[in-house]
């Protein structure tokens, strides 16, 4: 039934439009926002001096710049919802309320660490707070956000999956095949594309099709989607909590394209040869989230240059706790190399 | 109190760089995010941010300086405010308790023995010293200049210079026509470059790393390993499915996987695993002229290490023959890749306690040269095959049942096999080293089989 379908798209396209004024952010909302986002920065910083040191090995992929999405987006939805990203994770698991010495502890591969020590910064998971991971495949955490998505319509609970992936991983077939099942099925699942404009060292434009519009992209299904800048907190909020609502209510899947950019480089080695360090000062200068989000405090009284020092000190000292809880937390036991391969093992496990 | 600046870490397998510049000055204010100087790692070179913001005090290590081992203090700074807050935390200002990054074991030059240079190189030629990446590099650029038809796709590798450096100039020199980057899409490019192999290209697709081959697989064994046969010889897919494979350093389950015994299972499709530059050189030329498929596993640490290259105009070595590296006459021991540090490292040790071990580097997979390997057999008695991978289904497991089948007589001990242990690859550095085999685990089995 083209005629239909092509009326449930036309519906979907007035949905897309945002309305005029934000869903205002009370005085609570913008505090929580900016402390959620500083302990992002402070943590990430954190992560990268240790992985300098030796501290942290392998792959470590840092969240800065692009702090407000998942705080933005945590925002909006409820206890219960799920979420999952990519390897470039540790942004997400603070947000949805892990441990940071947990996850510091992981990311130097100890004991203490919330996958003890067997993941690194890619492998993270907290069924417990609705967070399956952390995965290094691009794109493959996409049909397995759907299928979270899936399982919560099947047992009807109400909960929305929020599935993350970037701009990169945008391109991959996956991707599709999901999308046109979760419309299909009418998944209860927003797409969140993280478009920081690079894919290690291919821009956007370089690899995609439509760069401009990768929000559309669902279109062909009858996806909407909306295109939200990023770098703005309470955007991102405020398209949050259209798109969960949207799937709340049994509509399907929602698409999101947040306009964002990360600052450092794709992991700790990259050559950052792919663009220049201006374009990287003029992000930081004119589009910062914990900047604008700090204006706006300080702007509108909510608090004062005081309290800002007072909440920067509490959550340095939350970092630095988290890395000293690291540093000083053992390796695995070498008992650990054969456990959690099979559930089974587990139980035996001495 | 002055913090340290430490030489940093910026890739998962660096162990020194250069200290190529410094922006910053003695005295200079920093603020947290500003480039205070660049390092040049075998990777990559890169800037190096500052983490805290603060006064530079003295310099410790002069721009130029090379080799400076991580960790290194190379400049001290005053911290102010936010800074010291992290010093008095004895964070940022402590080296100590710095986990060491993975010693990799410098590749022991390999000793040729007598007879077992290949007779491809004729004796007396010219050697140059290489590294693996810039061979793999020179023979794609040998093979381009010689056929219009080879090109290089894959991810970064024409821009980035290759996510390992492995495609550094080619764009350079060949333009975008025929080195192409292509979006995050390794099922559809794969397919794309066997639709090219089949209408007479002859492309070379590289993977990041093999890992991600996996999102492609399909299109190796159905598409590309299958057709001439599917077709009763009419169709032909003369393609190369080229990059890293195995474990780097620290990079946990989903991106250390070995793939060898994977792409040796399948008829159709050839199999190289080279250890040396000149085998991957000589071999990944070879690969680009075979009219079949042929999936070319390379490995990250290896990379870097330098050997002996034979100066030829066209060096051309066969797929399907393995090498003697050493020649020995109590023990073979046998592997691909990798595994031939830790081999030739054990031989060695085994020398020093009086057993003298031959040892083989397969360099193919498929076809396995099982001639060369039942040859030795018959002549030590007694086998230990060696691989990072897997054990079950693995290359060991199949070169023991070949040699069980046609060598039963000669054996004087079960064959024993070295291996990578079954389980995921944990990311904790301990479990990680424990997971992988080492030199010591050879000369274990080694002198079990000769019942020492
Ligand atoms: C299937 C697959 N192919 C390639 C890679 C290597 N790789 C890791 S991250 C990355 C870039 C992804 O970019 P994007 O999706 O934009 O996410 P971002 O890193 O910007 O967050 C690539 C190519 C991989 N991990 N998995
Ligand atoms: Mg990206």
């Amino acid at each position: 039934m083209p005629a239909k379908k092509a009326a449930s798209r036309k519906g979907a396209e007035k949905k897309r439009k945002p309305p005029a004024n934000k869903t205002v952010m009370t005085p609570e909302n913008e505090l929580s926002a900016y402390k959620s986002m500083l302990l992002i920065r402070r943590f990430e910083e954190k992560a990268g001096q240790l992985y300098g040191m030796g501290l942290i090995g392998g792959f470590c992929h840092l969240y800065i710049g692009q702090e407000a999405v998942v705080t933005g987006m945590q925002m909006a939805a409820s206890e219960g919802d799920q979420l999952l990203t990519s390897y470039r994770d540790h942004g997400h698991m603070l947000s949805a309320g892990m441990d940071p010495r947990a996850i510091m502890a992981e990311l130097a591969g100890k004991k203490t660490g919330s996958s003890r020590g067997k993941g690194g910064s890619m492998h993270m998971f907290s069924p417990e707070k609705g967070f399956y991971g952390g995965h290094g495949i691009v794109g493959a955490q996409v049909p397995i956000g759907a299928g979270l998505a899936f399982a919560n319509k099947y047992e009807g609970n109400g909960k929305v999956s929020v599935t993350y992936f970037g701009e990169g991983a945008a391109n991959q077939g996956q991707v599709y095949e999901t999308f046109n099942m979760a419309a299909l099925w009418k998944l209860p699942v927003v797409f969140v594309i993280e478009n920081n404009r690079y894919a290690m060292g291919t821009s956007v434009t370089r690899a995609a099709a439509g760069a401009e519009e990768l929000y559309n992209r669902g279109q062909a299904y009858g996806i909407p989607g909306e295109p939200v800048n990023g770098m703005d907190v309470q955007d991102v909020r405020a398209a949050g909590m259209r798109a969960v609502e949207w799937c709340r209510a049994g509509k399907g899947p929602y698409i999101l394209e947040m306009k964002t950019y990360r600052y450092r480089g794709h992991s700790m080695s990259d050559p950052a040869k792919y663009r220049t360090r201006e374009e990287v000062q003029e992000m930081r200068k004119t589009s910062d989230p914990i900047e604008q989000s700090r204006d706006r405090l300080l702007g509108s009284g909510i608090a004062g240059e005081k309290e800002l020092k007072e909440i920067d000190r509490e959550i340095r000292q939350i970092v630095n706790e988290a890395a000293e809880f690291a540093q000083t937390s053992s390796e695995p036991d070498l008992t650990e190399l054969y456990t959690d391969i099979y559930v089974a093992e587990t139980l035996n496990a001495g | 109190m002055p913090v340290e600046i430490l030489m940093p870490a910026l890739s998962p397998t660096m162990e020194t760089g250069k200290l190529t510049k410094w922006f910053v000055a003695e005295g200079d204010k920093i603020a947290a995010g500003d480039v205070i100087a660049e390092i040049e790692t075998d990777k990559a070179t890169m800037e190096v941010e500052a983490v805290d913001e603060g006064t530079l005090g003295k310099i410790l290590i002069e721009a130029g300086a090379e080799d400076v081992p991580v960790n290194t203090p190379i400049a001290l700074m005053q911290g102010d405010g936010a800074a010291e807050v992290a010093a008095a935390q004895g964070v940022s200002a402590a080296p100590a308790a710095v986990s060491p990054a993975p010693v990799v074991a410098p590749a022991p030059a390999a000793q040729d023995a007598p007879g077992s240079a290949d007779p491809e190189i004729p004796p007396g030629t010219e050697m140059v010293s290489m590294s693996v990446r810039e061979a793999l590099r020179d023979a794609m650029a040998e093979e381009m200049r010689a056929d219009d038809r080879v090109f290089v796709m894959g991810e970064e590798v024409a821009e980035y210079q290759g996510a390992y450096k492995v495609t550094q100039g080619l764009l350079d020199e060949f333009g975008a026509r025929r080195v192409i980057d292509t979006p995050i899409t390794e099922h559809g490019f794969t397919g794309l470059g066997v639709g090219a192999a089949f209408a007479g290209l002859k492309p070379v697709i590289e993977f990041m790393t093999f890992n991600f081959a996996m999102q492609a697989i399909d299109h190796i064994l159905n598409s590309a390993a299958k057709t001439h046969y599917m077709s009763g010889g009419l169709v032909t897919c003369p393609i190369v499915f080229r990059g890293a494979n195995g474990a780097a350093a620290r990079v946990a389950a989903q991106h250390s996987q070995n793939y060898a015994s994977w792409y040796a299972h399948v008829p159709g499709l050839k199999v190289v695993a080279p250890y040396s530059a000149a085998d991957a050189k000589g071999l990944l030329k070879a690969a680009i002229r075979d009219p079949n498929p042929v999936v070319f596993l390379e490995n990250e640490i290896l990379y870097g290490q330098m050997f002996d290259v034979p100066k030829m105009d066209d060096l051309i070595l066969p797929i399907g023959k393995a090498k003697v590296l050493r020649a020995g006459m109590d023990v073979t021991l046998v592997g691909y890749s990798y595994a031939l540090v830790y081999m030739l490292e054990a031989a060695a040790a085994l020398e020093e306690q009086g057993i003298s071990a031959e040892v083989i580097d397969l360099r193919s997979l498929r076809p396995l040269d099982t001639e060369t390997v039942l040859a030795s057999v018959k002549k030590t008695n007694r086998m230990v095959a060696v691989e990072e991978s897997w054990p079950v289904c693995g290359i060991g497991a199949e070169l023991s049942a070949q040699v069980m089948e046609r060598a039963f007589d000669y054996l004087d001990a079960p064959v024993l096999r070295v291996t990578g242990k079954d389980v995921p690859m944990p990311y904790a550095a301990n479990l990680e080293k424990l997971a992988l085999p080492n030199a010591m685990e050879v000369v274990e089995a080694a002198k079990s089989v000769c019942y020492r």
